[in-house]
């Protein structure tokens, strides 16, 4: 027999409680993945975004609205590409569902995102037809909508100068994200500016979001300054930041939660290391004696502290890896069953910290139970039975 | 019979010290399920306490029709007084409506533990009525803004979670500065918000109208009264609610999120926990299975061993679920923290660990413990007598 035979062999001596004990590892590192995916949201954010674009709010909130009068000032900046500007629409779809819908400039938005991809003559058709809408990949599986159709959206803000609050638009073209963090936003519509501009009853020729394209070689930092200075001690103060710490921010508003989530993964944590700890350590209290024969046999301390220690890995890598890969079709499912609104990637990155997790929490049940084996006495543990 | 149950788990519950390993994976295991449910659900439970609490029901809170929130509602002067007249009102000490119009209007601030991104909070211009309107809430420290000038109040909950608007402070928005007077409490929402004199915070923030319109409500009949009059009244499109509802329907969202948090994460972690305590469980039983088979040996029956493996089971359950509770309620209980609420604009409230959540905590811990217990209890109460002894 292998040793690695051997190490396999040892795991069937108790079926139950291999299986058991892998069922209890599945069960923590499904969660594991789960959490761990949630958590990196709250921390990291948007890791694809880059720094190549600025968003400009007002100030006090990017609820305050900023004149659109604004644009000619910031394309003069040097440093500034492009200019593109998103309004809010508060879209309601039937009853109670949000849709995230912006009013946006057509061509502008288009140049400032080339990762939204749609044929060119969509984009002409948005920006030709007043009443037209675009909508993401997602948001369009989601709820069916194909190019051509009338969409009747609600405003939870805005009422039509008629008073109605009931709009509807044509869905002009889908577009999709060019790779495949792209791909996972797709969940908003785009409204024409000019149009909700002249049909809206309430506040004109506002926009809560200007998007600036970076020149190449511009620094965002000082871009940014001077932006804010230029609009300093004025009732549209503004505040530039760069899309991702805009997006940062963005998250960071659902507040504490990340918190939870730690504390979350840590009360996981703690229960299953006791859980797997104490089963390996009473394994090996139970085989004393055939460890006992095996140095008897002349294997040294150390291959015997292999065994044991490398039994407690293939528990945990196979549970570990059943676990994350049970948390990875599920993560899919939520991002899949909500349309791509809330995304719980379990992604390469969530796989790595697993694996590392893995590997501690091996060494830190096996060692234990492994050590108490190489320090065993021949003559000792055999004349005990 | 009755005896002999009692005899055995008596001789059982003695033993456990000694198989105190496998015992304690059972209570922490437990344990563990057990805070991270209590934890979770006093979050939603906090959540839910601080908001209805705001909330009266004799009195009305007025938005533009399909606004669900202050933050999207709008209305003009115009209308605003047309509602303020509408029959159902109650007239407040001075022979007026009692009601305010309010501008609701989003500002930021730095939370305590953060250096740059700011969170939205509320900023509330209020008219004089709006004190008679809450009386719950109270100035408790400096004074309130003179009418007039660019002067904030500031709620409790803000002061504890954010920077910058302690009294004394200025706050700059929209290029002018703001003086913080005073500190107010009321105990429930409001204490997220600031509160400023409605005229100057509509000059400053480029508004006419307001956002909603609170009125108290003349007796019994004052809110059907209120509700269809605005109704019929041709030049406006309102939603009356009376403002209890309005704000539990502002906890819906946030009920059902954790809701869902919690149930999965529970899920998850109590089918971790009833295996491990099936192997505990097994493995107790293994250990006793000599002294199993000398009971049964000497004319005790399997229903009695079967009884004691549960009680062990079901009793080490009950402790894991206790400490799990203790280790919630110590950790979290009138823990403060915030979050996004409907309005867009940070709520301010406090874990609340109840003594129902308390007792939903220990019912899974022991239908976790009856699970983990069953199948090692029908394997105790066959071990074959004569084998087992052998195997001593």
């Amino acid at each position: 027999m292998t040793r690695t035979g051997f190490v396999i062999a040892n795991m069937f001596r108790k079926k139950t409680r291999t299986v058991l004990t892998m069922l209890s590892i599945i069960m923590a590192f499904l969660l594991f993945g789960l959490l761990q995916s949630l958590s990196h949201i709250f921390n990291a954010g948007a890791d694809f975004l880059g720094a190549t674009r600025l968003v400009t709010q007002a100030r006090v909130s990017f609820t305050q609205a900023l004149p659109l009068s604004m644009v000619p000032k910031l394309e003069a900046v040097p440093g500034v590409a492009r200019v593109a500007h998103s309004q809010w629409f508060g879209g309601v779809w039937q009853t109670n569902t949000q849709v995230f819908t912006f009013a946006v400039d057509p061509q502008r938005y288009h140049d400032v995102y080339p990762e939204l991809v749609m044929p060119e003559e969509h984009w002409k058709a948005f920006a030709d037809t007043r009443t037209a809408m675009i909508a993401g990949k997602q948001l369009a599986d989601q709820y069916g909508w194909k190019v051509g159709q009338r969409i009747p959206l609600s405003s939870n803000i805005y009422p039509q100068k008629n008073g109605s609050k009931s709009w509807a638009f044509d869905l002009v073209g889908i577009y999709d994200g060019k790779d495949e963090n792209w791909k996972k936003q797709t969940n908003a519509a785009f409204i024409n500016h000019d149009y909700f501009d002249e049909a809206n009853q309430v506040g004109k020729g506002r926009t809560n979001f200007y998007i600036l394209k970076l020149a190449a070689g511009s620094n965002a930092e000082a871009v940014g300054k001077t932006i804010d200075a230029m609009f300093e001690n004025s009732p549209d103060e503004t505040k530039t930041q760069t899309e991702k710490e805009f997006n940062l921010s963005f998250i960071k508003q659902i507040g504490d939660i990340g918190l939870i989530v730690r504390w979350i993964l840590f009360a996981v944590f703690f229960t299953l290391l006791l859980v797997v700890g104490n089963t390996m350590a009473q394994s090996v209290r139970e085989r004393v004696p055939e460890l006992a024969v095996l140095k008897t046999l002349g294997f040294s301390d150390r291959s015997v502290l292999g065994f044991v220690l490398a039994e407690a890995l293939v528990l945990c890598l196979v549970g570990g890896t059943v676990g994350l890969a049970l948390a990875t079709v599920l993560g899919g499912m939520v991002g899949k069953a909500t349309g791509g609104r809330f995304q719980l990637p379990v992604d390469a990155f969530v796989w790595s910290v697993g694996f590392a997790a893995i590997l501690l929490m091996s060494i830190a049940v096996g060692l234990l139970p492994a050590l108490r084996a190489r320090r065993l006495n021949i003559v000792d543990a055999l004349s005990a039975h | 019979m009755f005896s002999q149950v009692s005899a055995i788990i008596v001789i059982n519950i003695k033993s456990i010290p000694e198989r105190w390993a496998s015992s304690l994976v059972i209570v922490v295991g437990l344990a563990g399920v057990v805070a991270v449910f209590t934890a979770l659900l006093a979050m939603a439970t906090g959540f839910e306490m601080t908001l209805k609490a705001s909330g009266r029901t004799d009195v009305a809170i007025i938005m533009r029709g399909g606004s669900d929130a202050e933050l999207n509602s709008g209305m003009d002067r115009d209308s605003t007084d047309l509602i303020k007249h509408a029959p159902g009102i109650r007239m407040g000490s001075d022979g007026k409506p009692l009601a305010s119009a309010e501008m609701m209007v989003i500002a930021e601030l730095i939370r305590k533990d953060e250096v740059k991104d700011g969170a939205n909070i509320t900023l509330r211009g209020v008219e004089p009525a709006a004190f008679a309107l809450r009386p719950q809430l109270k100035i408790v420290a400096g004074r309130n803004f003179t009418p007039g000038l660019r002067e904030l109040i500031v709620g409790r909950g803000v002061l504890r979670q954010f920077q910058g608007a302690e009294p004394g402070k200025t706050l700059r928005m929209r290029g002018s500065d703001w003086t913080v007077v005073g500190v107010f409490d009321s105990g429930d929402a409001y204490d997220s918000e600031l509160w400023a004199d409605v005229n100057v915070a509509r000059t400053t923030f480029g508004r006419t109208g307001s956002s909603s319109v609170l009125a108290a409500l003349d007796g019994a009949e004052g809110f059907d009264r209120l509700k269809r009059s605005l109704a019929a009244d041709p030049r406006l499109t309102v939603d009356v609610m009376r403002q209890q509802d309005y704000f539990s329907g502002q906890t819906k969202q946030f009920r059902r999120t954790i809701g869902v948090l919690a149930s999965v994460v529970t899920a998850i972690m109590a089918l971790g926990a009833i295996f491990a305590a099936l192997n505990s469980m097994y493995a107790a039983v293994a250990a006793r299975s000599t002294e199993i088979a000398t009971l049964r040996a000497i004319g005790f029956g399997g229903l009695p061993v079967l009884a004691s493996v549960m009680v062990e089971s079901l009793l080490l359950a009950l402790i894991g679920g206790l400490l799990g509770a203790a280790i919630a309620y110590v950790l979290f209980n009138n823990l403060s923290v915030s979050t996004l609420g409907q309005n867009f604009t940070q709520v301010v409230f406090s874990f609340k660990v109840t003594p129902g959540l308390v007792v939903r905590g220990i019912v899974i811990s022991l239908i976790i413990g009856m699970a983990g217990g069953f199948l090692p209890a029908i394997r105790a109460a066959r071990v074959p007598v004569v084998d087992a002894l052998r195997a001593g």
